[in-house]
């Protein structure tokens, strides 16, 4: 048995949607060096849809392919969607994360939430409930 | 290219190894503790074998003790000077917070039982101070446990000054010597070892095998009750092949280590010079009191699980002491003792080079590295940060 699965390679060997969005409308970062993993997540709103996700990451294999499934999971998708996302979601889109790599799903599933927050804290009048 | 530089975490058996055991498991398969022919065969190879081994390390075969490898040496090693120190009313431990888990958790179990344990601090180069070993000791001490190499950063331990201050002052001194019998030349009289752990695949020989060396006088405290093996300090049928097997490749470590040595010193070098031009980045561990085998490195701004993954799909094999690949969330408790910074350790590399390795193998190694750093670099939001100057460089 590998380490990772073959989904799991896949992303991390080809991450998509890596980069930076310049003048994105929502930034966030989450994660420490202490615990080894950070994510950063650059998102592009227009009209409630995500139009437009990068990542940037420092972390394992595990962190690298989270970010890249998550960015796939809400690109193209409306703001309401993203803010159901879960890291289980994520996880199961990767086919599976070993039990001790959960946590680098987390960082995915919060850095969305984090940029989504970012988003409505600079659009109040966005935010519907 | 295909290169396994993982050579502290294992060996490939050496042709030796393999042929020395095959005999013991096809046709001289008996127990050494039958007394027909082919249990009392097996007996002989068993005494040639503790005999080649004792002669490699300079000491009298009744001294080996055979184990199941080094983590089952180092716990008897230590739980024997514990149970004598304890019956003596001496509880008191001296070791440092760079050995290896078999012997760190082995200190933490008996601290729970009571005893106090004192973990001496190591310098950035990795290397324990034998003065503060002398500081360290007191009337109460009844064992001192420092390794002679260490398996993560490859530094080379001041073992014959320590071993001297210990038998100065009449403590039992121990060595996890598991990264460097075979590598180095480890000779129990001259470096004052009382006990001296080892094991067997790490020196081209099989997994799951391994010896204590215990010093004429100290009674070797049983771990597994059972049978009389082992004059009656490690029941179970002994693993006859695996013993043998080890003898062989110690054998051959031992006659081919000068060569080996030297030549593997100088491609580590050229590859410690290799991958310190990379920027921002240091070399793990004293520059030269160190295995001719080891290089680790810190890259910042990067972590090594991913550099690890990435080279492996390039042909290397290496490890990391990130977090990310031990399984909890701390980094390598041997980067954080050289005093790496969290974020630093996290993008830790060891390679740790076989004796098959060449300078094509090293320079491909270099190359393959740079291009990894650069590539993980390049969307790593800590080196941004660190590149636009919202973070201080470290290395
Ligand atoms: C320094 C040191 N001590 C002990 C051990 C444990 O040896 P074994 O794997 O044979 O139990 C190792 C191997 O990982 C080691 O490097
Ligand atoms: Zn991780």
């Amino acid at each position: 048995m590998a380490l990772y699965s073959e989904k799991v390679m896949d992303h991390f060997r080809n991450p998509r949607n890596v980069g930076v969005i310049e003048d994105a409308d929502g930034v966030g970062e989450v994660g420490n060096a202490k615990c080894g993993d950070i994510m950063k997540m650059y998102l592009k709103i227009d009209d409630d849809t995500i139009t437009d996700v990068k990542f940037e990451t420092f972390g394992c294999g595990s962190a690298i392919a989270s970010s890249s499934m998550a960015t796939e999971l809400i690109k193209g998708q409306p703001v309401s969607d993203a803010l159901k996302l879960t890291n289980k979601a994520v996880a199961e889109a990767l086919d599976g994360l070993p039990d001790y790599k959960m946590h680098c799903s987390v960082l995915a599933e919060e850095a969305i939430k984090n940029a989504l927050d970012d988003y409505y804290s600079k659009n109040p009048d966005k935010r519907k409930e | 290219m295909n290169i396994y530089a993982d050579n502290a975490a294992t060996t490939r058996m050496s042709r030796a190894a393999i042929d020395a055991m095959l005999p013991y498991l096809e046709t001289e398969y008996g127990n050494p503790s039958s007394l027909h022919g082919v249990g009392q065969r097996a007996k002989e190879a068993l005494e040639a074998a503790r005999a080649d081994i004792a002669a490699v390390i300079n000491c009298t075969p009744k001294e080996i003790f055979f184990t199941s490898g080094g983590s089952e040496s180092d716990n008897q090693a230590i739980m024997t000077a514990a149970e004598r120190g304890r019956r003596a009313g001496k509880m008191h431990i001296v070791s440092d917070k760079i050995e290896h888990h078999a012997v760190l958790e082995t200190l933490k179990k008996l601290k729970k039982q009571g005893f106090e344990i004192t973990l001496l601090p190591v310098g950035q180069n990795g290397i324990v101070d034998a003065s503060d070993v002398e500081k360290a000791l007191r009337d109460d001490t009844c064992l001192c446990t420092v390794m002679y190499a260490n398996n993560e950063i490859g530094t080379v331990q001041p073992v014959e000054r320590i071993g001297a201050i210990c038998r100065e002052r009449g403590v039992i001194f121990h060595t996890d010597a598991v990264q460097a019998v075979g590598h180095i030349p480890v000779d129990v009289q001259a470096c004052g070892a009382d006990m001296l752990s080892a094991s067997a695949h790490k020196f081209h020989g099989p997994k799951g095998v391994g010896f204590l060396y215990v010093k004429r006088g100290i009674k070797p405290e049983r771990l597994i009750e059972g049978g009389s093996q082992e004059r009656g300090c490690r029941a179970g049928t002994e693993n006859v092949a695996g013993v043998v097997s080890m003898a062989a490749a110690l054998k051959e470590s031992a006659a081919h280590m000068k060569e080996n040595g030297e030549r593997l010193t100088v491609l580590r070098d050229r590859l410690i010079k290799g991958l310190s031009a990379i920027p921002h980045s240091a070399l793990n561990g004293d520059a030269v009191k160190r295995l001719p085998s080891n290089v680790n490195f810190c890259f910042e701004g990067i972590e090594g699980e991913s550099l690890l993954l990435l080279l492996d799909d390039k042909g290397v094999c290496a490890s990391s002491g990130s977090a990310c690949t031990s399984g909890s969330l701390d980094p390598s408790h041997v980067l954080l003792a050289i005093g790496r910074v969290h974020d630093v350790a996290h993008g830790s590399l060891r390679l740790t080079l076989g004796e098959d390795a060449d300078e094509a193998q090293i320079d491909y190694i270099i190359g393959a590295t740079a291009e990894v750093v650069s590539y993980l670099r390049g969307f790593s939001p800590v080196w941004r940060d660190l590149c636009a100057g919202k973070k201080q460089f470290i290395l």
